[in-house]
């Protein structure tokens, strides 16, 4: 495991004293977790501001879970139990797992050559999981939510997937996150192109407006999570805090290269990435999920087909812009 | 539990009311009281809510799904009976299909059911917030 994390990337690893790693083994996973809990007050705060309101408190994200933690757990009689109660734990594990391997980037610029497959592996696993548990209810409500978001997932992952073959292919063929980091494929335009498609991916997979179809509050009546009350559902919303952090981070890392230069430029492009989900999400109405899988397949399917155009090209012919 | 005072989610049930009580409540919900503040979100389950916003004089065909939303919130709750028609039956307290008013069917599953009364034809949206920061002080 130790020589898997001892593979250099060009040269430009980090090594750091023995109690800064201890450190951050320690605070990496409950880092994630405050962080993500912080960003979803962020989200709320900055909606509230949007819509002349004043919004709830900073700690309020925390009270939350915390009150939640404190309530009775209700199973229903009829669902599958085992699947009800690991669903919420599966999703969590595989975010704060993905988050570590990120941060592990961005901190000491490793990685192992095939994280990025790794990493696309891993952030299919929270909607997986939601899917799953909520297919595991036994409710109608939270049915018509399991096949909204099977359909969703079926509908964004392939643009998701397709954005960063673009990546891949203008770097050169390196499935290695430190690498793809330090040379910032998203400044290009084949890079931008991919860059807007998968951060309405991202969109999608956090779950916001214009793609909540599957916790459609008014129609729905809370749609996937519906059955989940008390612990469980503090883990579900750990794990929606702790995806505010990590699928962000992914696409600063993929795209714009900015923990490869300095901490502080890519903490900016995390917070410039965050603001860009708000504003998508405070000016759109919710979409149907025909429209949805419609606009995934047909239009940023569209799109990605030029960028891959444009990335073949550049890489043939030397034009590093492009 | 001073976690469910700062963040408790509402849920809304409405068993037989004219629909004036309902208009009011999501009135609260709106940006102009903007009770996000309080941390007061509303939940689409009530597997997810801390307080039962009950409206309406409880008919014969709403009183066995209005034991079922009680039992199926977790505890620990609060029942916030809004209006004069769940404080008291109201202007039909002598129509045929009237069970009874929200405190009688809630105590016959949960005789120490916390009950909170906002009377009010229908209660303005500054008095149900007022109830439910009043009974969020005393819990």
């Amino acid at each position: 495991m130790a020589a898997v994390f001892k593979a250099r990337a060009k040269g430009k690893d980090k090594e750091m004293s023995w109690p800064l790693n201890v450190l951050f083994w320690v605070v990496v996973i409950p880092g994630t977790v405050v962080l993500g809990l912080i960003a979803s007050w962020i989200v709320r705060k900055v909606s509230a501001l949007v819509q002349w309101r004043v919004g709830p408190p900073l700690f309020q994200p925390f009270y939350d879970v915390a009150k939640l933690m404190g309530k009775e757990t209700l199973v229903p009689q009829e669902a599958q139990q085992t699947v009800f109660m690991a669903a919420p734990l599966v999703g969590l594990a595989g975010v704060l797992l993905l988050s570590i391997i990120l941060w592990r980037t961005a901190f000491y610029q490793t990685a192992f050559v095939g994280d990025i497959i790794v990493v696309i592996y891993l952030m299919v696993l929270p909607s997986l999981a939601l899917i799953l548990g909520s297919s595991a209810s036994a409710s109608p409500h939270a049915s018509v939510g399991t096949a909204r978001e099977m359909k969703l997932v079926m509908g964004y992952e392939l643009p998701l997937v397709l954005a960063f073959v673009v990546v891949i292919i203008k770097t050169g063929g390196k499935l290695n996150l430190a690498e793809v980091a330090a040379q910032a494929p998203g400044l290009s335009v084949s890079g931008m192109l991919a860059f807007l498609v998968a951060l309405l991916c991202v969109q999608a997979k956090l779950g916001f407006v214009p793609f909540d179809m599957a916790e459609a509050e008014t129609e729905l009546g809370s749609g996937v999570l519906m059955e989940y009350s008390g612990a469980l559902l503090a883990v579900w919303k750990l794990m929606q805090a702790a995806m505010l952090v990590a699928l962000p981070l992914f696409l600063v890392t993929a795209f714009l290269g900015g923990f490869a230069t300095a901490l502080w430029l890519g903490l900016l492009e995390y917070v410039l990435i965050l603001v860009l989900v708000i504003l998508i999400k405070n000016t759109n109405p919710r979409v149907r999920i025909d429209q949805a899988m419609k606009f995934f397949w047909v239009y940023c399917g569209l799109i990605l087909v030029i960028a891959i155009a444009l990335a073949i090209l550049g890489n043939a012919y030397g034009i590093k812009w492009l | 539990m001073w976690s469910l005072k700062k963040s408790p989610w509402v849920f809304h049930v409405n068993t037989g009311a004219c629909n004036n009580c309902d208009i009011e409540i999501v009135n609260c919900l709106t940006p102009k009281f903007d009770v996000e503040r309080f941390g007061i979100k509303l939940v689409g389950s009530p597997r997810h809510a801390d307080a039962l916003l009950v409206t309406g004089v409880v008919t014969a065909q709403a009183a066995p799904r209005l034991r079922e939303v009680y039992r199926q919130t977790s505890k620990p709750c609060v029942v916030f009976a809004t209006g004069a028609c769940a404080c008291d039956k109201g202007i039909f307290a002598t129509g045929y299909h009237v069970v009874g008013p929200v405190d009688k069917i809630i105590r016959e599953i949960d005789p120490t059911a916390i009950i909170v009364y906002v009377p009010g034809c229908p209660p303005k949206p500054e008095a149900i917030i007022s109830g439910v920061v009043q009974a969020l002080s005393v819990l």
